[in-house]
C-alpha cells in the first residue's frame, strides 16, 4: 500500500454559490497594472491549444512571454490532429442546452471525479471561446443562413459541438497560432522552436525558470522568468502505440513532479473507441477515426460466433452477414444513447465483445463501424460531404473503402485525464508553476467527453490562466529579473548534463524504440482497458525490468552536443517509465472502477463500472519521494454540493 | 511580365491581321506598309513596342535568375512532373529566347529593309528606298527560301507554346482568375494563340508554296 | 492481403547545412505493403542503430497527415507519388518489388538542410508573423453569430485554411516560390469579413516578407497545386495577386 500523507492539498476553490464563484473570483482577485506587466517574464512551454492561446493572451496583456516547443513550428503541436469539434454551451440550436447542462454532462461524463467549481467555470467560459475563434477567422461550419452549425457528440443529448469539417483541432490551433504570431510580431512573445524543456528551476520554493536543450545544436541552455507555465499535453505515449503524435511526451510534467509538483490521477487514461486496429509489430502509431463518425455509423459484431470465426479467418465479409444476424451491441445495451455513449463505455463494450470471441478481423480485436445504413438513409453524397475526408484517410491506410465495406475499429489510448495537479488558479503545488490543457489533471474527472479537450485547452489558455496568474504575479512585481547564473540554475543545468552523459555512457545494444515497445506492451497488457490487482502488481514488476533493460542495454548513436534524435527519445522514455509506474501505483490504489479506469474486481452484474464513492471520491495526488522510492499519496476530497452523485446511466 | 505580355499579345493579333491582307492582295498589304512606314506615329509605336519587348525580356531574365537562386544550389537528383504541369510552363524562358531569336531574324528580313531604310533615308543616308514599302516583295523573297520557311515555322511553334501558357498565366498574375475562369482562360488562351500562330503560318506557307500568292 | 516487397532505398545523407551531402543506398527486404513509408524508415533506422550507425534524421510527428511536419521528396514528388496525401500517409503498397526509391529533402534556398532529410522551415513562420492574423486581443468579442457568413464563403475559406504549412509547394516549384502557402492564408482572410479591416496591410507585409526571405517568383506552372497534400487551389494565388494589386493601387 502506498504511503498516505495526512496533508490535504488546498484547491483554493472560492466561496459562494457555484454559479457565482468565477465571477466573484474575478471581481476580487489581484491584478497587475500595465506598467508592471512589461517587467514580468513568463515562460510557456508548449504551443498547442492551451500553450499558444495562453502565450498569445499573456502577451496581449503586456507580459513578456518566452514560448517553447519541440517542433519546428508552433503550428505542429498535436492539438492540430483533433478532428471532431469543440463543445460550447451556446444553445444556438434551441435544444435546451445551458451552462448548467454542459457542466452537468461533463461531471457525469467524468464519472464524478472532477471538481465542480472548475467544471462549472469551464462551461461558463465555453461560449466566449467560440466568439474568440470566430473573430480570429476560424472557418467553422455554417448553415446556409450564415449562422454557425452544430453536431452532436458522445455523452450529450444536445447538439453543442462546433466544428470545421474533420479538422477542428487544426483550425482552432491555427487560430491560436495566428494570435501568437500577432504577439510575436509585436515583440511581446519570443518563440523558441526545436527546444525541449529538460528541467524546471526552483529558487526559494518558487518556479523561476527552465533548463532546455536546443534540439538542433544539442546545447543545454538556461532561461529565467517570474513564472513558468507547462502546456505540454498528455502522456499517452507511455503505451508506445497511441493516437498521440510521435513526439508527444510527458517529460515536462514529470520534471515538475520530480521537483515536487503533485501528479494527480495518473491512472485516468482515455481509451478512444474508434481507432484503426493494430495491424503489425512494425506499426508506429494508431490512427484515430473521429468520434463524429458515431453520429451516423452503427457499431456491430456478428450475433453468431461462427460468423465471427468466418470473418476472422477471412472466409466471410461484413456484407455476407444479414441484418438480423448483426448485434448492434451499443444500441442493445444503451438504448437512450445508442452509438453515442461516452468513450469509456463504448471502448469497454467493444472489448467485452472481442473478449467473448466476436472480433471481426484476423486478430479478433476489432468491431465494425458501418455506414451502410447512413448511406441508405441520407444518400452517398451527404455521407461523403460529412465524412469524405475521414473515409479517404481510412482507405489510404487500410486499402478498404468505407463506402463499400464497414470500417473496422478498435479502442486505443488517446487522452490522459490525469496530469499535474493544479488548484482552482491552475497553479501546481509549486508556487509560480502553472499547468494548463491536457498537461494538468483538469476538468475531465475519470473520463473526458468528446470535443471537450479543445474546449478545456482554450478555456485555460484564453480565459482562465491570464486572470488567475495575475493573482500570483501581483506579488512578484518587486522581484527583479533573475540572472541565469544563480546557483540553482547552474545546479539544474549540471544535473541535466549529467543525466545526458549517463545515458550516452550506457552504450548497450538496443534502440530506444525497441525498449519503448516493450514498455508499451506491458502498459497495454497490464495497465490497459481492464485492470486487476494482479495485473497491476505484475505491471510494477515488469516496468522495473524494462527500466533495468533501459539502463543496461540502451544504445544512443552519435554525440550529445549535436542534433541527436535518439537521445531525445531516450530522455522521454526514461520519463515514460516513471509515468508507467505512477499509473500502475495509482490504478492499484484506486479500488473501484470509474471512467477510463476499470478494475475487473469492481463491476456490476451487467459489467458496468462500479464506483466506490465512499472510499474514492478524491483526487489522488502523488508526491515524489526520491529516485527509486514509492511516491506518497495525498488526497484532495471531492465535495459535490450541486450535483447528486449517482450511477452513470446511458440506458434510459 | 503579365502586363507587357498581354500588350505583346495584342500587338501580335494586330500584326497577324495585317499579314492576312497579304494573302488577298499584295498591293493592299503594301498600302499598310506605307502607312506604317517612317511616319511619326508608326515610329512612336515601334519604339514603344521595342521598349515592351526589352522590358518583357529583361524582366524575365531578372526573375529567372532570382528563381534559380531561390531554388538553391543543390538540385533534386530525381524529379518527375505531375501530369497537371504543362511542358510550356516549365520552359517559358527557353521558349522566350527562341521567340526572341526568331524576332531578330524577322527584323533582319523585313524591318531592316523597310522602316529602317526609310528612317535612314530621312536622316540623309544614301540608301535605296524604292522597295522600302513593298512588303509583298520581301515576303516573296524571304519565303522563296525553304530554310527561312522552316526557321519561321519553328519560331511560330515556340511562340504557340509560349502563348498558350503565357495567356492564362497573365490573367492569373493579374488576379483575374478563379476556379471557374481557370478553364475558360486556358481555352480562350489556346484559341487566341492558335489563331495568331496559324494566321502567321498561313502567310508563310502560302507564299512558300502557292505561286499566285498576293492576289491572283 | 498486401504483398511483402524488397527494394533499394537511395537516401540523401548530410551532416549539416554547410557540409556536403551524398546519396547512400540501403537494400530493404520483405517490407509488408501495409507499412507506412515512415514506418519503413523506422525499420531501416532500427537496423542502422543495431549496427551502431547513426539513424536517418527526418521530420515527422502526428503521422496522420495533419501536422505538416513530414517532408520527404520521394521518387521525384514531394510527399511521394500519392495525391492528396502527406509522406506519413504513403503506404508501401504503392511501390513494387525491385524498385529503387529515391528519398531527398525539400530543396530550396529558403529551406536549408539541417541534417539528412530534415530542413529548416522557420521562414514559413516568419511570413505568418508578418501578417497572417486578424489583429485582435483576447476577449471583448461580439457573439459568434453576430456576423453571418454564407456557407459557400465559409467553405471556400476552409478550403484555403486547410493548408498544413508543410512546404511541399515550395519543394515542388521549380522557382522555389511560396506563393501557394502565402495565398492560402491571404485568401482565408480575404474571403471572410473578419479579415477585411486590415486586408491591404496584411497582403503587402506577407508578400514583402516572402520576397525578403528569398522565395522565388510564381510563374504559374501549377506544380504546387498538383503536389499539395491538401489540394489547395491556385485560384488562391489569383486571389492573392488581386488583393496585392488592389492594395498597391490603394497606396
Amino acid at each position: 500500500m502506498a504511503k498516505i500523507s495526512s496533508v490535504k492539498p488546498d484547491s483554493k476553490i472560492p466561496e459562494g454559490p457555484l454559479a457565482e464563484k468565477w465571477t466573484n473570483y474575478k471581481a476580487h482577485q489581484k491584478l497587475v497594472n500595465p506598467a508592471n506587466k512589461r517587467n514580468l517574464d513568463i515562460i510557456v512551454v508548449g504551443t498547442g491549444l492551451a500553450g499558444a492561446s495562453a502565450a498569445a493572451s499573456l502577451g496581449a496583456m503586456g507580459f513578456n512571454v518566452l514560448n517553447f516547443c519541440i517542433q519546428d513550428s508552433p503550428r505542429r503541436a498535436h492539438s492540430i490532429a483533433a478532428q471532431g469539434g469543440i463543445n460550447a454551451a451556446k444553445n444556438y440550436q434551441n435544444d435546451g442546452d445551458s451552462v448548467y447542462r454542459l457542466f452537468y454532462d461533463t461531471i457525469k461524463g467524468g464519472d464524478y471525479r472532477a471538481r465542480e467549481a472548475n467544471v462549472h467555470r469551464l462551461a461558463e467560459v465555453s461560449g466566449a471561446i467560440i466568439d474568440q475563434c470566430v473573430a480570429q477567422g476560424v472557418p467553422f461550419a455554417r448553415e446556409y443562413g450564415g449562422l454557425l452549425a452544430n453536431r452532436s457528440f458522445g455523452g450529450a443529448q444536445v447538439s453543442r459541438t462546433f466544428y470545421a469539417r474533420g479538422q477542428t483541432g487544426q483550425q482552432l490551433l491555427l487560430g491560436a497560432y495566428s494570435a501568437l504570431n500577432y504577439q510575436v510580431n509585436l515583440g511581446k512573445v519570443k518563440l523558441y522552436t526545436r527546444y525541449e524543456m529538460l528541467d524546471v528551476v526552483i529558487i526559494d520554493g518558487r518556479a523561476r525558470g527552465i533548463i532546455a536543450r536546443n534540439l538542433v545544436t544539442g546545447k543545454v541552455e538556461r532561461f529565467a522568468a517570474h513564472a513558468v507555465v507547462i502546456a505540454t499535453g498528455g502522456y499517452g505515449n507511455a503505451f508506445f502505440l497511441s493516437t498521440n503524435a510521435m513526439g508527444s511526451n510527458g517529460s515536462a510534467a514529470l520534471q515538475c513532479y520530480r521537483k515536487g509538483a503533485y501528479f494527480a490521477n495518473p491512472c485516468f487514461a482515455q481509451i478512444h473507441p474508434t481507432c484503426i486496429p493494430v495491424h503489425g509489430d512494425k506499426q508506429s502509431k494508431l490512427t484515430l477515426m473521429s468520434e463524429s463518425l458515431r453520429n451516423d455509423g452503427r457499431i456491430w459484431v456478428p450475433k453468431k460466433l461462427e460468423d465471427a470465426k468466418a470473418l476472422q479467418a477471412g472466409k466471410k465479409k461484413a456484407s455476407d452477414i444479414p441484418d438480423e444476424d448483426r448485434d448492434f451491441y451499443l444500441e442493445r445495451r444503451y438504448p437512450a444513447f445508442g452509438n453515442l455513449v461516452p468513450r469509456d463505455v463504448a471502448s469497454r463494450a467493444a472489448k467485452e465483445r472481442c473478449d467473448k470471441g466476436y472480433g471481426v478481423n484476423n486478430t479478433g480485436l476489432a468491431v465494425f463501424l458501418d455506414f451502410k445504413y447512413a448511406i441508405q438513409r441520407l444518400g452517398k453524397e451527404v455521407v461523403k460531404q460529412r465524412y469524405g475526408n475521414l473515409f479517404d484517410m481510412y482507405e489510404e491506410i487500410t486499402d478498404v473503402s468505407p463506402y463499400e465495406e464497414p470500417m473496422i475499429i478498435y479502442p486505443a489510448i488517446h487522452h490522459t485525464m490525469g496530469g499535474i495537479w493544479v488548484d482552482y488558479e491552475l497553479q501546481t503545488s509549486i508556487p509560480g508553476l502553472f499547468a494548463i490543457g491536457e498537461a494538468n489533471f483538469s476538468d475531465h474527472g475519470a473520463n473526458r467527453l468528446g470535443a471537450s479537450a479543445l474546449m478545456q485547452g482554450l478555456a485555460d489558455g484564453y480565459f482562465v490562466l491570464p486572470y488567475t496568474m495575475q493573482n500570483y504575479l501581483s506579488d512578484q512585481i518587486q522581484v527583479k529579473r533573475f540572472s541565469t547564473d544563480a546557483p540553482e540554475f547552474v545546479a539544474a543545468e549540471k544535473a541535466v548534463n549529467d543525466k545526458i552523459a549517463k545515458l550516452m555512457a550506457i552504450k548497450g545494444k538496443r534502440s530506444v524504440d525497441s525498449i519503448h515497445k516493450e514498455l508499451g506492451h506491458v502498459m497495454w497488457e497490464y495497465v490497459g482497458m481492464a485492470r486487476t490487482k494482479e495485473s497491476l502488481e505484475t505491471a510494477i514488476k515488469k516496468i522495473a525490468e524494462v527500466e533495468k533493460i533501459f539502463w543496461s542495454e540502451l544504445r544512443i548513436p552519435g554525440v550529445a552536443d549535436s542534433l541527436n534524435v535518439e537521445l531525445e527519445k531516450a530522455l522521454r522514455l526514461l520519463d515514460f517509465i516513471e509515468i508507467g509506474k505512477l499509473m500502475a501505483y495509482d490504478a492499484l490504489n484506486r479500488e473501484e472502477s470509474c471512467g477510463g479506469h476499470f478494475r475487473e474486481e469492481h463491476q456490476t452484474e451487467e459489467g458496468e463500472a462500479k464506483r466506490n464513492d465512499e472510499a474514492f471520491s478524491y483526487v489522488a495526488c502523488w508526491k515524489y519521494t526520491g529516485e527509486g522510492n514509492e511516491p506518497e499519496l495525498l488526497k484532495e476530497d471531492l465535495n459535490y454540493q450541486y450535483i447528486k452523485v449517482q450511477q452513470r446511466n446511458y440506458k434510459n | 511580365m503579365s502586363v507587357s505580355g498581354a500588350a505583346l499579345v495584342l500587338f501580335l493579333l494586330f500584326h497577324m491581321s495585317m499579314n492576312l491582307v497579304a494573302l488577298f492582295s499584295g498591293d493592299a498589304y503594301n498600302l499598310i506598309c506605307e502607312f506604317l512606314g517612317a511616319n511619326w506615329y508608326a515610329l512612336v509605336a515601334t519604339a514603344g513596342l521595342a521598349a515592351l519587348v526589352v522590358l518583357h525580356f529583361v524582366y524575365a531574365f531578372i526573375l529567372t535568375m532570382q528563381n534559380r537562386k531561390a531554388r538553391g544550389e543543390q538540385r533534386y537528383a530525381y524529379t518527375k512532373q505531375p501530369k497537371e504541369v504543362e511542358w510550356a510552363s516549365q520552359n517559358m524562358f527557353v521558349l522566350g529566347v527562341i521567340v526572341l531569336l526568331g524576332m531578330g531574324l524577322h527584323l533582319y528580313n523585313f524591318w531592316a529593309n523597310m522602316q529602317l531604310v526609310e528612317v535612314l533615308h530621312m536622316l540623309g543616308a544614301n540608301v535605296d528606298v524604292s522597295l522600302a514599302t513593298d512588303g509583298t516583295h520581301y515576303i516573296k523573297e524571304t519565303f522563296s527560301c525553304i530554310v527561312y520557311v522552316i526557321l519561321y515555322l519553328v519560331w511560330l511553334v515556340a511562340l504557340w507554346f509560349h502563348l498558350t501558357h503565357g495567356f492564362w498565366s497573365a490573367m492569373q498574375t493579374l488576379g483575374w482568375n478563379n476556379q471557374v475562369w481557370f478553364a475558360r482562360w486556358r481555352c480562350i488562351g489556346n484559341i487566341v494563340s492558335s489563331i495568331i500562330v496559324l494566321g502567321f503560318a498561313i502567310v508563310v506557307l502560302v507564299y512558300a508554296f502557292c505561286p499566285c500568292a498576293g492576289g491572283c | 492481403m498486401d504483398q511483402n516487397i524488397s527494394f533499394n532505398l537511395k537516401v540523401w545523407r548530410q551532416r549539416g547545412p554547410k557540409e556536403p551531402g551524398k546519396f547512400v543506398t540501403y537494400p530493404m527486404k520483405d517490407i509488408p505493403g501495409d507499412t507506412s513509408f515512415l514506418e519503413m524508415l523506422d525499420i531501416l533506422n532500427e537496423e542502422l542503430i543495431n549496427k551502431g550507425e547513426e539513424p536517418i534524421v527526418f521530420d515527422h510527428d502526428c503521422r496522420e497527415g495533419i501536422c505538416g511536419m513530414c517532408s520527404l521528396y520521394v521518387n521525384g514528388h514531394p510527399h511521394g507519388p500519392a495525391t492528396g496525401a502527406t509522406t506519413c500517409q504513403l503506404y508501401m503498397r504503392r511501390f513494387n518489388n525491385g524498385d529503387t526509391i529515391t528519398v531527398e529533402p525539400w530543396r530550396s534556398a529558403a529551406f536549408p538542410v539541417i541534417r539528412d532529410l530534415m530542413v529548416d522551415r522557420t521562414a514559413f513562420d516568419k511570413i505568418q508573423q508578418a501578417g497572417g492574423y486578424v489583429s485582435i486581443n483576447t476577449g471583448g468579442i461580439p457573439d459568434a453569430n453576430a456576423i453571418p457568413i454564407g456557407k459557400d464563403i465559409a467553405e471556400e475559406a476552409m478550403d484555403a485554411a486547410a493548408c498544413i504549412g508543410c512546404g511541399a509547394c515550395v519543394a515542388a516549384c521549380k522557382n522555389g516560390s511560396a506563393m501557394l502557402f502565402v495565398s492560402a492564408k491571404v485568401s482565408q482572410f480575404a474571403l471572410l469579413p473578419q479579415g477585411q479591416a486590415e486586408a491591404a496591410r496584411r497582403v503587402k507585409s506577407m508578400v514583402a516578407k516572402m520576397d525578403e526571405l528569398g522565395f522565388g517568383n510564381c510563374t504559374n506552372t501549377r506544380a504546387c497545386e498538383a503536389e499539395c497534400p491538401k489540394c489547395i487551389s491556385i485560384s488562391n494565388i489569383a486571389r492573392l495577386n488581386r488583393e496585392f494589386i488592389k492594395a498597391k493601387l490603394g497606396d
